[in-house]
């Protein structure tokens, strides 16, 4: 089976809600998308037919993303917190009121990552990629992948202990 | 080493063998057992933070044509975003769109977006049963009922609350989700309807998804599956039956 527009514009939902979640923002992860969507279109004679598609266009973005972020440098020069603050605003309301204040924490937090980190942390918990696509995804040995996601895991822990006060727990029940 | 086998264990990626020798450990080692509920708890976070997403409406697409040519029709786009959101269940039958009622795409997009979830299709899981249904039924302002569709062999794995689609009618909609001994899913979407009256099955046939739909009283239901029309007809008929007795 050659590949078909219809069938990739079937992972869009998901590709949107990894873009809108890594990036922050709405506006930029639309544009990241329309981006992958180009030029996977324009590369689909590279999609092995009868492979996974979603991981494909997952590896599309992963590259195009990079691309944008190396052009977009001046972007890193704003501190942590300011762009903490700045990805905040821009990401849609929390899903349910009960849980608001403790899922607007985990946002801010998830900011406050490294694109790394964030990147495998969602790949895998959000996703739910195996840690080999992952891998491939991301084009970094499995190990990167598990140090990464250890590595990023734990500062989350932390930073949302921290927000939640001493000693309080670091997330509460979500339901 | 270690580090690794705890991700496996909270990610699902271990093997029953694994899972049961990293079980043993963690009853002996409460620190991690508390950074595994921790990580579980980021995951399922994720979760509620971000799968609302799923069912917003976008106006993106695979630009077939060149560039410079869909940048014109954006407007357009724009106007049929719901439509196109629907476009990749619907497989580009737009004209269909126009004429569906609007609970046969809700239900469409949800079935789309959350059946494939292997492991996060729900937010509330069957074995907590009674607090789903209650919880459901506050956030929707009206008592639901979770019917057992066990006579068809479709067993409850749980629900989740959706965002409303729609501005001009705000309000949250519950979706339940069946699976059978086979693996495969039925979504049950449930909505308040201001008619607040009966009317027949209607069915609805869409290439990705289709649908049986009704009103009952104040709430709407609609049925969605992968599933042959006569299957989906009678687990359709036994949904309204549990809820009728």
């Amino acid at each position: 089976m050659a590949f078909s527009a219809a069938d990739a514009e079937q992972w869009i939902p998901r590709l949107r809600r990894y873009a809108i979640a890594l990036t922050g923002n709405r506006e930029a992860a639309d544009d990241l998308i329309q981006d992958t969507l180009e030029r996977a279109w324009r590369k689909r004679g590279l999609w092995q037919p009868g492979s996974d598609l979603r991981a494909w266009l997952f590896t599309v973005m992963h590259n195009v993303h990079v691309n944008g972020v190396r052009s977009m440098r001046p972007m890193e020069s704003l501190d942590d917190s300011e762009r903490g603050a700045e990805r905040a605003n821009e990401i849609p309301a929390a899903a349910s009121a009960e849980s608001g204040v403790v899922l607007s924490e985990l946002r801010a937090a998830l900011a406050r990552l490294t694109d790394e980190h964030r990147q495998v942390i969602l790949l895998v918990g959000l996703e739910q990629m195996s840690y080999a696509e992952a891998a491939l995804v991301l084009d970094v040995p499995i190990g990167t992948v598990m140090s990464r996601l250890a590595r990023g895991r734990e500062q989350l822990r932390r930073l949302l202990a921290r927000d939640a006060g001493a000693g309080g727990p670091g997330l509460r029940r979500v339901k | 080493m270690n580090e690794q086998r705890l991700h496996a264990y909270v990610d699902g990626q271990a093997s029953v063998e694994e899972r049961r020798e990293f079980e043993t450990q963690l009853a002996a080692d409460p620190e991690l057992a508390e950074r595994v509920r921790a990580y579980q708890q980021q995951n399922e976070a994720l979760h509620a933070l971000y799968d609302p997403l799923l069912l917003e409406p976008h106006q993106l697409r695979v630009p077939v044509e060149p560039r410079s040519h869909w940048r014109r029709w954006g407007g357009l786009a724009a106007t049929l975003a719901l439509g196109i959101a629907l476009g990749y269940v619907a497989r580009g039958s737009l004209s269909m769109v126009g004429a569906s009622a609007p609970i046969v795409r809700e239900a469409a997009l949800a079935h789309a977006a959350f059946v494939p979830e292997v492991r996060h299709p729900v937010e509330v899981v069957a074995s907590e049963e009674q607090h789903l249904v209650t919880w459901l039924s506050k956030r929707l302002s009206v008592p639901l009922k979770a019917p057992s569709l066990m006579a068809a062999g479709y067993q409850l794995l749980g629900g989740r609350l959706l965002p409303p689609t729609q501005s001009s009618d705000p309000a949250p909609m519950a979706l339940l989700m069946y699976e059978n001994a086979q693996g495969r899913r039925l979504s049950l979407l449930i909505k308040r309807e201001s008619t607040n009256r009966e009317t027949a099955f209607r069915y609805a046939d869409d290439q990705g998804a289709r649908v049986f739909y009704w009103v009952d009283g104040p709430l709407g239901y609609a049925l969605a599956g992968d599933v042959p029309k006569e299957e989906l007809q009678s687990v359709a008929r036994l949904v309204y039956q549990q809820l009728n007795p």
